[in-house]
């Protein structure tokens, strides 16, 4: 006989809630999520130890494409150590690229531009939607990632991302970085140096970068010197028709 | 038949005088593994507990970390490599005493973390240009 | 054929169950290799991620689906003529599903994560689904099967029936989605692949089931009416010309959008797809099989109709391989207005060859679906009988 105090279908849903506040966010459906209400936020300072990530802050770049200096690739090289990516397969079309950078000549008028792109860590990431295992996610402060315990290596996320920002590791590894595990068989893309944004430290990129054409932030402080770039000159988000709402973005394009 | 009773004597023969294969050398009939602990001493939770459990605690732990962006969790794999990676070696694979090969060859259970997971400690990538 | 002396008959087909067992134990080698090694031994790379294997799955996966619109004629439909085909039809479809699961789930990069994709569930997306899908769908057959073939569930077969209908439309629209779903992608991104997918799979699951039936019609010496041929050579023209049009509006309104012209140029004429597209899709796979279908020579005689049904085959090969293949060799357009270049291959145009471990592996799923074939229809009775009598009465009775 239950009783308001041992109603089963009470405990039930006051134990679903929990479980779905404990996960931080809800899925509706593709693209739309309930945000649960976040705690202190963490500017680029390192997050306390055994909190989770917030949605309160979103992490984001600016790309100065003006300033990115042609023939450059400290952006690559530091991203390629720091995560140590430094294979070389025998057809290159299969070596893993995080980072890369592309030379654009506009068809119109001729002007030439170079711009590092990497993954855009969209809010709707298609990739995340594709996913099978739910392997491809995204972090409660936008950071989209690959959770390698559980990707199977199917590609479908690499058919699906409109920037071609993922790779997929063709060759048994043994000179991965300890805090950057990465695997034969699974997918993998620019993880905005989580390991190191965690710390309270920059992307590697970032900090490689000799003319200051990259900035990083949370753009959802206005405070900050990226959301605050971003109110002041005018920005694009690379195919934007496609209404994914990156977090990376472009100036000077 | 007589062939057969031949060959089962001279068999067992051999069994008894050939010595029982202990990597342990403690006696008895069962090999143990010979498991190097580099760094004797405190662990995160007692022997018992991690050799039970060690399975869960890595499993849960990774969720949280790698999903919640937890940091600073108490089972920290690079924690664990750190302190157990063999001082030859310096790595916990790699040969047949090193700290997680040793049991897992043992048991016969497939490591599956080192597919992804460096297994020596204090490793510093080298990115190479594209 | 002759009627083989039933001691070489025995032989023969231990030595056909014995080959097909050879090519599809090859092709689970060449996977265990390509898992061992990585996929640094295939022809796939980061730009084009889907190479044979996934053409041939893909292949058996529709095809399977259709195959069993054979039967769904019958019991849903009330065709008589397709009713005694219906549990053939049932093992087919069970044999080359086998058959593209065996490719695809080895294909993976973790193939070992298969129980991890079975627990772990997202539920918007296809693969996640097909999850569900696929079991559901063995299991539906199955009991489809056992309702046709034991006698005391007779009655049952028409739900069973329309349970198998219902279940293949909603699988296969989701192997039309895989693609659909894909939203930057110039090739694909268009709701009308799924029921495209759909009517594909009618197309090829017929003619396969035509070039099967007319096997084993040959083993058992017997004939098949003129009256069922004619039938089943004017549903396969049906498919194929159905087939062909979905193939027009395809290409036709992705032409129309400026944003996609560049990609139809492509695809239709500047590129090594283009003639696989005209000479083997349209011409050999299309074109050519309707002629036979319909000419008056060839209309009527079994060799020309199977002809026919190998040719839409063979064209359903280069469809999908021009869609797989072709629709990852052009790059993507990330930045529209600009020409770019990079080391990752942005800009250029990527050609893929097939490896030997994945030519292994894409024939040893062949393989599987034709030796459960071969097994499947010596254990049981699975040969179409027809009672013409009946078949001429209901004839008259719909014509």
């Amino acid at each position: 006989m239950s009783t308001p105090e041992n109603n089963p279908r009470r405990q039930f849903i006051a134990a679903a809630g929990a479980g779905v506040a404990g996960l931080g966010f809800t899925v509706i459906a593709p693209g739309l999520h309930l945000m649960a209400v976040g705690e202190a936020k963490a500017a680029t300072e390192a997050r306390k130890a055994g909190s989770a990530a917030s949605p309160v802050v979103r992490w984001g770049l600016l790309i100065d494409a003006n300033k990115c200096a042609p023939g450059c690739t400290k952006c690559i090289d530091a991203c390629h150590t720091e995560n140590g990516v430094s294979e070389t397969l025998p057809d290159a079309r299969q070596n893993s690229q995080w980072i890369r950078k592309i030379e654009l000549v506009d068809r119109r008028d001729g002007r030439v531009t170079q711009l590092p792109m990497m993954c855009q860590h969209c809010a709707n990431p298609p990739c995340v939607d594709v996913c099978p295992t739910g392997a491809s996610m995204k972090r409660a402060d936008g950071i989209v990632l690959v959770d390698r315990h559980t990707c199977i290596g199917c590609r479908y996320c690499m058919m699906a991302c409109p920037y071609k920002a993922r790779s997929f590791v063709h060759a048994p590894l043994t000179e991965q970085n300890p805090e950057v595990p990465r695997g034969q068989g699974c997918v993998e893309s620019c993880t905005l140096c989580v390991h190191r944004v965690d710390k309270g430290q920059t992307p590697a990129c970032v900090e490689s970068c000799p003319t200051g054409a990259m900035t990083f932030g949370d753009l959802n402080d206005p405070a900050s010197d990226i959301a605050k770039r971003i109110a002041s000159v005018p920005t694009t988000q690379v195919r934007s028709d496609l209404r994914l709402n990156q977090a990376v973005r472009y100036q000077g394009i | 038949m007589k062939l057969l009773r031949t060959l089962v004597t001279i068999f067992a023969a051999l069994t008894a005088v050939s010595p029982a294969p202990t990597l342990a050398g403690e006696g008895g009939r069962t090999a143990k593994p010979l498991v190097e602990i580099a760094n004797p001493g405190k662990c995160v939770a007692p022997v018992d507990e991690m050799r039970r459990n060690h399975m869960e605690m890595l499993k849960h732990q990774r969720d949280r970390s790698l999903r919640q962006g937890i940091r600073g969790e108490p089972a920290s794999l690079n924690a664990c490599i750190e302190c157990h990676a063999s001082k030859t070696s310096g790595s916990v694979l790699g040969g047949k005493e090193n700290f997680c090969q040793s049991c897992h060859s043992y048991v016969a259970v497939k490591l599956d973390c080192f597919e992804c997971h460096q297994p020596k400690a204090r490793f510093k990538a080298a990115g190479l240009k594209p | 054929m002759a009627v083989l002396n039933p001691r070489h008959e025995e032989g023969l087909f231990y030595v056909l169950a014995g080959i097909g067992g050879l090519v599809s134990a090859i092709g689970f080698a060449a996977a265990l290799y390509m898992e061992h090694s990585g996929h640094v031994v295939t022809g796939m790379n980061n730009q084009i991620v889907w190479g044979l294997p996934h053409v041939f799955a893909i292949f058996l996966i529709v095809a399977a689906s259709g195959v069993l619109n054979v039967a769904s004629m019958g019991s849903v439909f009330g065709r008589v003529l397709y009713k005694s085909r219906a549990p053939l039809s049932g093992l087919l479809a069970i044999a080359m599903l086998s058959g593209g699961l065996f490719v695809i789930m080895l294909d993976l990069g973790r193939a070992d994560r298969l129980i991890v994709a079975a627990t772990h569930f997202n539920p918007t997306s296809v693969f996640g689904w097909n999850v569900i899908l696929y079991p559901v769908f063995y299991a539906l057959v199955g009991v489809y099967l056992w309702t046709m073939m034991e006698r005391r569930m007779n009655p049952y077969s028409k739900a069973a029936g329309l349970a198998t209908f219902i279940w293949r439309v909603v699988l296969t629209s989701g192997t039309g989605s895989i693609f659909a779903f894909l939203v930057a992608r110039q090739a694909y991104g268009t709701a009308l692949l799924a029921p495209m997918f759909i009517i594909m799979s009618f197309g090829w699951g017929l003619a396969v089931f035509l070039v099967v039936q007319t096997t084993m019609y040959a083993w058992n010496d017997m004939k098949l009416p003129p009256l069922i041929l004619k039938r089943m050579k004017n549903l396969l023209a049906t498919f194929v010309a159905a087939t062909l049009y979905f193939t027009f509006m395809l290409h036709l309104v992705n032409a129309y959008f400026a944003k996609n012209i560049a990609f139809e140029y492509f695809i239709l004429f500047d590129s090594e797809f283009a003639s696989q597209f005209w000479v083997g899709q349209v011409l050999l796979g299309s074109l050519l099989p309707l002629v036979l279908l319909f000419s008056p020579g060839t209309r009527d005689k079994v060799l020309w109709v199977n002809v026919a049904a190998l040719l839409v085959i063979l064209g359903a090969y280069y469809q999908l391989h021009v869609f797989i293949i072709g629709g990852q060799a052009f790059p993507l357009d990330i930045f529209p207005g600009y020409d770019v270049k990079s080391s990752f291959m942005d800009g250029a145009v990527d050609h893929y060859s097939a490896s030997l471990p994945e030519i292994l592996l894409a024939v040893g799923g062949l393989g599987v679906a034709f030796t459960m074939t071969t097994i499947g229809v010596r254990i049981l009775h699975f040969l179409p009988q027809d009672d013409l009598a009946e078949l001429e009465a209901a004839t008259r009775a719909t014509d």
